[in-house]
């Protein structure tokens, strides 16, 4: 009994570590935000990193999901006669849901995974303890510049998936589905608000703090060699698009209290 | 702690050093465990200002364990660590950035930053202080090249230099802020004699031109002996012999002697 006991609390407490570790992390990064100097050109370069290079990635995801989701959605509308709300369907979705989902879970992958990895093979290599032993604070040098790029390219990727997805789906349903345009636009137009947008966005920067925190923490905490940063980097990836997968119902769920859903 | 013969000081942790100088660093009473293993069982050290101190011990014994907690990389589970004066135990990463930067350590792989050039680990300590005059810094990594005797390959990526070639950048990279103190871990480890020479005769030149204190932590003898006025010996994770390398050599403790001689039990066994 005793036993069984310790089996099943052995993993809680481990999950408890682990949330308590990405909060430490978490406060410990703000607390240097606030009261460091920022270095500009690692931030920069990690802008580049996250936000120039993914943008490929995000452009051909948002494109085919619009593209798909604006024929599937006209299949389906077309039989009751309601082809043309097609545009207000994917136009909100995408905004809504979607673009943040699919673009976090494409950041996650290209970006988390490169982040843990590198700062895993630091710290097996100790070069993280070289850091250190030079007078400079690895969350300093490390962590803040990643999280304060993650901040500003995470909403800004997802506006560009978002937009891309619409446009995407606007081609579809125009030139292969032969929905009017006119109507297309202007029941997408009614439908989507200001507010859709506001939460796609706010949805993109909580996930883009997910992302980099789980990432850094799992390369910050990388042992045993080549194993070892390999074991994070999928660990990474994987606590990543959980977490935003998990994170994004909730958030619907609270988003949804401030900015409501549909025409009103 | 064995005390050495002929005219043995006695090795007690009070009186490790010469009475007329002042510790750069003091250990006391230091223990670590890792898991459920004792590490370190209450390690009394001292090193006076100046001076080289090469810790000596068998593999595994706990010599870069004690080297990692002097600049504040480890912490321990008892005991006290004082550095040119100050206690570090207790201190959080931030306070340790003071004493870090009297104390400079060469990692045993050198540890280099693998996305930067040699030339930019070397400056990095002085452009993470603040200083940005490339001319400034350029003047700075060429001295240094020089004293490690590297000149002319400022540009090459870490991946592209030997063993030995790392070894001497890390050690650029941790001297060029002008510490008290330099810690080498296992300097000449992996290098064939020649180049471990050249470690041990740089070792020995930064000492003299810069007056630094050194600690350096091997298993290579000739390196021992060729560098340190003091000899410590670690053995089951306690300091075992102190003295001079004249007098280690003098020793005529069987376990001193077993190591001296590179001979292990079963070696001692099949003789007998």
């Amino acid at each position: 009994m005793v036993r069984f006991f310790n089996a099943l609390g052995a993993p809680v407490l481990a999950f408890f570590q682990y949330l308590g570790e990405l909060v430490l992390l978490a406060g410990d990064t703000f607390r240097s935000i606030f009261t460091h100097k920022l270095r500009w050109k690692l931030f920069l370069n990690q802008v580049v990193e996250i936000g120039l290079l993914s943008q490929l990635v995000v452009v051909i995801t948002g494109a085919f999901t619009g593209a798909v989701f604006a024929a599937q959605t006209f299949f389906q509308f077309n039989k009751i006669g309601m082809g043309s709300a097609t545009g207000a369907v994917v136009s909100v979705s995408i905004c809504r849901e979607l673009g943040p989902v699919l673009t976090a879970l494409m950041v996650a992958g290209r970006v988390g995974a490169a982040m843990s990895a590198e700062i895993g093979t630091m710290k097996v290599t100790e070069q993280i303890d070289a850091l250190r032993a030079l007078a400079v604070y690895p969350t300093d040098y490390l962590v803040v510049p990643r999280v304060l790029a993650m901040m500003v390219s995470m909403p800004l990727l997802v506006a560009e998936c978002i937009a891309v997805g619409i446009a995407a789906g606007y081609f579809v349903a125009i030139f292969m589905l032969d929905i009017n345009g006119t109507y297309y636009m202007a029941n997408m137009v009614r439908w989507t608000r200001n507010r859709d947008i506001i939460m796609g966005l706010s949805k993109a920067f909580c996930f883009g703090i997910l992302i980099v925190f789980i990432s850094c923490q799992k390369g910050l905490s990388a042992r045993e060699g080549a194993v070892g940063v390999g074991r994070a980097t999928t660990e990474a990836v994987v606590n990543s698009s959980l977490a935003v997968l998990i994170c994004n119902f909730f958030l619907t769920m609270l988003l949804n209290i401030i900015y409501p859903a549909g025409y009103q | 702690m064995i005390e050495a013969p002929p005219s043995p000081k006695p090795s007690t942790k009070t009186n490790l050093v010469p009475a007329n100088s002042s510790p750069m660093i003091a250990v006391r009473s230091l223990v670590k465990r890792i898991g459920q293993q004792e590490i370190l069982c209450g390690v009394d050290l001292e090193i006076a200002s100046g001076e080289t101190l090469a810790i000596i011990g068998r593999s595994g014994g706990g010599k870069s364990v004690l080297l990692k907690h002097l600049v504040g990389l480890m912490a321990p589970d008892a005991g006290e660590i004082w550095i040119d004066g100050q206690n570090i135990i207790g201190m959080n990463e931030r306070q340790l950035g003071a004493i870090r930067k009297k104390v400079g350590i060469l990692f045993q792989s050198g540890a280099l930053f693998d996305s930067m050039t040699v030339e930019e680990n070397i400056a990095f300590p002085l452009r993470e202080a603040g200083e940005r005059d490339p001319k400034v810094l350029h003047a700075k990594v060429e001295e240094m090249l020089e004293v490690i005797e590297m000149e002319g390959q400022k540009d090459k990526m870490p991946e592209s230099l030997s063993g030995g070639m790392k070894k001497r950048v890390g050690l650029a990279r941790s001297i060029i802020r002008r510490p008290s103190c330099v810690l080498y871990d296992e300097p000449t480890s992996g290098l064939d004699p020649v180049v471990a020479d050249s470690i041990n005769r740089l070792i020995h030149r930064l000492q003299q031109r810069f007056g630094m204190t050194s600690v350096v932590v091997t298993h290579d003898m000739k390196s021992a002996f060729d560098v340190a006025n003091h000899i410590a010996y670690l053995h089951e994770g306690r300091i075992y012999f102190y003295g001079t390398p004249i007098q280690l050599q003098q020793a005529r403790d069987p376990i001193l002697q077993d190591f001296l001689l590179g001979r292990s039990e079963q070696g001692v066994a099949a003789t007998s």
